[in-house]
């Protein structure tokens, strides 16, 4: 195999890893545009694979083929929105510390999930093989180039989506009232009340958007990579997303590029012992990489005040 | 209204007593929607806790390094810092342990409190380079402890690969029986618990957090900086540093519940695909203590006794165990969301003070 062949497979499992992360951290991006942090975007992400699994494989069961992964890909999005209601519920009608909240998510999804996989199936810890999950699209034409037709134009359907998601939202936030208006709700919420801007409303499309998200990265690592639900399908997926979501600066387009830079880093973990100077490097240090980065890059190139300002702050129209 | 109110602050027992009964609830709720009996669930669960002194001693086993990632959290907390590295200062402390207990070989009277020592400073600077980073270059603790929570696990996993794997395992040598702090005449008592001191110095740490925060003029200080960082800075305090010593003693207590785990209970460390889970479990703890001493104390003798009688579940009544953490979850859920709670109570408390006002 030559090296530019090594290459454009570099690329296609990058996209691949960052397929996921994307539609998380832009979830992420909707949540926290409007004031809301969200760390339980693991727990989301856990709920969309899981749903996604189980969706999948009833819909296999009762005759629908290849339409299958299709219904569990948005079995995802209303599972993940229905777990993000319970985030939204507590951090903006009663004002709960949103931090919190997070991690609760996180700890009930996943117990939530594994219950009622266990439940289902026998005791057994993992859902079924999937026998129809998404397939690579090759993009008439355009997957003939050479290299670049293997490496980009013959991806999983879902990594057109999310694209197609990310140039929307950009559009969305940064071109139209209702971005106006999400953005103003997190910055400063007051003055948004003021001029007749509901920050409960646009709170909840936040929160709620970054469940449906969110469910459908998780639902991306069922449906493309590992074909099965089990404990440890998501592991941590979700706060790298968040970490994208920061690196991003909350911007849509930024946070495809943070997100592209954590898939390079976890695709070159699994191209490691193809390369000759990697034998000399620890497989670990590998594993480490996309966190020591995002460690650097944060201390170094982020640095303050990029976060809307009313992050993390509940609304409380009395305190104004 | 007055006394109500009083009763419904935030740090009052209520809630959490309530949440508790809650979170049951919900677990009872998702048992039955599985076809399970959750009564004869949840009477399993305490029959394994106290049906033999192997099980109880077990139990205690399981609490303890929850009352330390309990505490640090805690810690942190009312420092104003959000410290979700707990995780990783556990895993460093583990590493520290085992390092010295494999390599080292001296008297046990220097050994095992070195060993501890090392392990306890691991967490600590494990802790304190998120909040070096917060003091110094405005990084968010709650993002940076993530990412030191992954290198943690991956670091350690290198460190044992390396220098300490016992040949064709994946787990490090086992610690020289001189680093070790089990309690023999406990562990007979109780047919074999795994018993160790570490229980004990989680009680004096418990006494330790209170003192250092509420008796000392460190302690004022730190309070002081989680209340209002600008009016302690304007009164002259060293923000940045306070922080820093801050995450630096929360992650002692975190580091020192992973030294026990090896010097008390394994004896060795292995290679881990995901952290142990103590450090989020600590979160749990912590909320549910109010972040008082007393409280962690109380949370984790919850959350450590439902999660090790949830073997008991299974066994008994077929239950998959993982209904705990649902019931877990629920519980911080409750009692994050207060408002939740007395909304829920109003109608019942209306009736009573209304009947309150009859009575009059």
């Amino acid at each position: 195999m030559n090296v530019l062949d090594i290459i454009g497979q570099l690329i296609n499992t990058t996209l691949v890893f960052s397929t996921a992360l994307i539609f998380t951290a832009l979830g992420g991006m909707y949540s926290e545009r409007s004031g809301v942090v969200n760390i339980g975007l693991e727990g989301l992400m856990v709920s969309g694979a899981f749903a996604a699994a189980v969706a999948t494989e009833y819909a296999i069961q009762a005759g629908l083929g290849s339409a299958s992964p299709w219904i569990g890909f948005i079995a995802a999005a209303i599972y993940g929105t229905l777990f993000a209601l319970l985030h939204a519920i507590s951090t903006i009608t009663f004002r709960a510390d949103q931090t919190v909240v997070g991690v609760v998510i996180n700890i009930l999804s996943l117990g939530l999930a594994l219950y009622l996989t266990k439940s289902l199936y026998d005791g057994s810890g993992q859902t079924p093989l999937l026998a129809n999950v998404f397939h690579k699209v090759k993009i008439p034409f355009l997957s003939d180039i050479p290299l670049l037709g293997k490496a980009i134009f013959t991806a999983y359907p879902t990594t057109y989506i999310v694209l197609a998601i990310a140039v929307v939202s950009y559009f969305v936030l940064f071109h139209t009232p209702f971005g106006l208006r999400l953005r103003a709700v997190g910055e400063h919420p007051s003055s948004a009340d003021t001029v007749g801007i509901s920050v409960t409303k646009y709170r909840y499309i936040g929160v709620l958007l970054s469940g449906a998200l969110a469910g459908l990265g998780g639902a991306t690592i069922t449906l493309t990579t590992t074909s099965s639900f089990a404990h440890n399908t998501i592991s941590g997926q979700g706060f790298i997303a968040l970490a994208a979501l920061i690196f991003g600066k909350w911007n849509p387009l930024g946070v495809v590029g943070a997100a592209m830079f954590f898939g390079l880093a976890q695709a070159l973990r699994s191209f490691a012992q193809r390369f000759e100077f990697s034998q000399h490097i620890p497989v670990e240090f590998f594993y480490m990489l996309p966190y020591v980065l995002t460690l650097i890059v944060l201390a170094g190139a982020v640095g303050r005040s990029n976060a809307p300002s009313a992050l993390g702050q509940p609304y409380d129209p009395a305190k104004r | 209204m007055e006394t109500l109110k009083k009763i419904f602050n935030k740090s009052s027992i209520l809630i959490p007593i309530v949440s508790i009964i809650l979170g049951f609830v919900v677990g009872a709720i998702a048992m039955l929607a599985g076809g399970y009996d959750p009564i004869l669930a949840y009477t399993s669960l305490i029959n394994k806790l106290f049906s033999t002194p192997y099980n109880m001693g077990e139990a205690v086993r399981a609490i303890t390094p929850l009352i330390f990632t309990g505490l640090a959290v805690s810690f942190a907390f009312r420092t104003g810092l959000f410290n979700i590295g707990v995780e990783g200062q556990f895993v460093m402390g583990m590493t520290g342990a085992t390092i010295v207990g494999v390599l080292l070989d001296l008297p046990w009277y220097i050994h095992a409190p070195l060993a501890v020592i090392t392990g306890a400073v691991f967490g600590g600077l494990w802790a304190g380079i998120a909040g070096y980073l917060k003091a110094k270059r405005g990084v968010n603790e709650v993002i940076s402890s993530i990412m030191l929570n992954w290198i943690a696990l991956f670091l350690s996993n290198f460190i044992i690969a390396k220098f300490l794997v016992e040949k064709g395992q994946q787990k490090s040598m086992p610690v020289h029986e001189s680093a070790m702090v089990k309690i023999d005449w406990l562990i007979k008592l109780t047919d074999n618990a795994r018993m160790h001191w570490g229980t004990v110095v989680a009680l004096i740490c418990i006494v330790v957090f209170y003192f250092v925060l509420w008796r000392t003029k460190q302690g004022y200080e730190l309070r002081a900086v989680g209340h209002n960082p600008d009016a302690a800075l304007y009164a002259g305090m060293n923000v940045n540093v306070t922080m820093v010593k801050s995450m630096f003693i929360s992650g002692v207590f975190a580091g020192l519940g992973g030294v026990f785990e090896i010097l008390g209970v394994f004896g060795n460390q292995t290679v881990m695909a995901a952290s142990p889970g103590y450090g989020f479990d600590g979160i749990a703890v912590a909320l549910l203590g109010g972040n008082t001493p007393i409280g962690v104390f109380l949370g984790a003798i919850l959350f450590g006794g439902l999660s090790y009688g949830s073997a008991g579940m299974s066994f008994g009544a077929g239950v998959p165990p993982e209904v705990v953490r649902i019931v877990i979850g629920a519980v911080i859920f409750f009692v994050a969301s207060h408002g939740l709670v007395k909304w829920f109570l109003k109608p019942f408390l209306n009736k009573r003070a209304s009947k309150r006002k009859e009575a009059v």
